[in-house]
């Protein structure tokens, strides 16, 4: 089987089925026509030039682009935790609790699958580590986003039984180990879902695509298990490793309770 | 050596002072809202950052791991909080603590905690500090919720205490009536100050 390709006017087609989308949202007054067609137009500029990046990538095979690249996509990633957070934290911490949770996890599975797993050569084969690492970072960031927010809140509205369980002489570790697990868990249910559901309710979007580019469907389920796999196991030890980290840091050396390390909730926060 | 001793202990906006409490003594502590009353006592137990030295039976707070400086140095806060369902989760240790002495009954161990009212919280909050078998007790406002009769079981109920234990203790009240009862010493916090007054 071979890929079909797309026209530029198949997808014009499908971008003003978007616009009458917008128009929908504008008439009914839900506030996000804007938001819909910038978000289409986002996506249609960055596919476009990640797509010509990784044209270039597939020619000229190299580990420096592939690790430029691979941080680039690291920094947007740990950028868009930030802005998911109600109460972000204050200075670097903000943004370095993010990165460094995906950080060690997605980098370390993507190398470990291609090397251990899929085995192409070089190892850093741009087809594949690209690809792979963008779908466990993206993942990995859902997962984490979901954690710290849920724990900064749960703490911020919890900050009086935190402080009565330290004043009774707890630990700090216990005396937020239950906003600890609760945001834990809330950064696995994606991933939960997104297995529980596949192949009954949707076929995942990396199979679908494969599928379309003409791959046997056995193949394409067998790349798709290893994702799934991969992209729990990043997004686990991601979440756990993010929401234990901001747990600490909620915590001064005298284990006291130091909210001042949260910024004040964004005016516009969902 | 004092049994509680603060040295040049300062926090916020409060200006440095010195206090010492022997074992089994109770100072009053009163002031107008908002002029630091309850920072003090957090303060004291380390929850907020402070300057100066607090020792208690001679050893710094600060060479006491925090979790043991807060048992020995306990807070009641003005409003109990609560995060279990039932009440006797709450209480790990009883320590031979008599529920009966503050009007319950073992029975009370199984209540939901939504079935409290104020003043059964504020009483079982106290025995749930008492349990830990503190060597200071902070008390911001203690029987605020308090009708007579479970106030005066409450203060026989401390005195009992501190007479037991020889426990020290910095209590916040706006009842001067109270203060006369439960303290010879008095402190009032006026305009960033701590200053001892001399007559109620």
């Amino acid at each position: 089987m071979s890929v079909i390709a797309l026209s530029p006017v198949d997808l014009i087609l499908a971008g003003v089925l978007v616009l009458l989308l917008s128009l929908l949202a504008f008439r009914l007054k839900l506030g996000m026509a804007g938001q819909i067609l910038i978000a289409a137009a986002r996506a249609t500029v960055q596919l476009l030039l990640i797509g010509l990046v990784l044209k270039a990538l597939f020619v000229h095979v190299a580990l420096i682009w592939v690790i430029l690249i691979a941080l680039f996509m690291l920094l947007v990633a740990a950028r868009e935790v930030l802005q998911r957070q109600q109460r972000p934290f204050t200075g670097w911490w903000g943004y370095g609790i993010g990165a460094g949770a995906m950080l060690a996890p997605s980098f370390a599975l993507t190398a470990l699958a291609l090397t251990a797993m899929v085995g192409t050569q070089p190892w850093y084969e741009p087809q594949y580590a690209i690809p792979l690492l963008g779908m466990l970072l993206g993942n990995t960031m859902s997962g984490i986003a979901i954690g710290m927010d849920r724990f900064t809140q749960a703490i911020w509205q919890q900050r009086a039984i935190v402080e009565s369980r330290l004043a009774l002489g707890e630990r700090w570790s216990e005396a937020v180990q239950s906003a600890r697990r609760e945001s834990a868990r809330s950064g696995f249910i994606p991933i939960i879902n997104a297995m529980s559901v596949a192949g009954l309710v949707v076929l995942p979007g990396m199979m679908t695509g494969q599928i379309l580019a003409g791959s046997p469907p056995l193949e394409a389920v067998k790349y798709q298990l290893l994702i799934f796999f991969l992209i729990a196991c990043s997004s686990g030890f991601g979440t756990i490793g993010a929401v234990w980290i901001a747990s600490r840091r909620l915590f001064d050396e005298r284990q006291r309770l130091r909210l001042d390390r949260l910024r004040a909730p964004r005016p516009n926060s969902h | 050596m004092s049994h509680f001793e603060l040295r040049d202990f300062s926090y916020y906006t409060i200006a440095p002072f010195q206090l010492r409490l022997e074992a089994g003594e109770t100072v009053s502590l009163s002031g107008p809202s908002g002029s630091g009353k309850t920072l003090l006592l957090r303060a004291l137990c380390d929850l907020d950052p402070h300057r100066g030295e607090v020792l208690l039976e001679g050893v710094p707070c600060s060479e006491t791991e925090p979790h043991l400086w807060r048992r020995r140095v306990g807070f009641l806060p003005a409003e109990s909080s609560w995060w279990y369902d039932t009440v006797g989760e709450h209480f790990p240790l009883r320590n031979g603590l008599s529920l009966s002495e503050l009007g319950f009954d073992a029975e009370v161990l199984s209540w939901d905690i939504h079935r409290l009212s104020a003043g059964e919280k504020q009483r079982l909050s106290l025995l749930r500090l008492l349990a830990n078998r503190p060597r200071v007790l902070l008390l911001d406002e203690p029987t605020a919720n308090l009708d007579a009769e479970n106030r005066d079981r409450v203060e026989w109920l401390l005195t009992g205490w501190l007479k037991q234990q020889g426990c020290a203790v910095i209590w916040v009240t706006h009842d001067p009536a109270q203060r006369r009862r439960i303290a010879k010493r008095h402190y009032d916090i006026v305009a960033g100050r701590l200053q001892e007054v001399e007559s109620l």
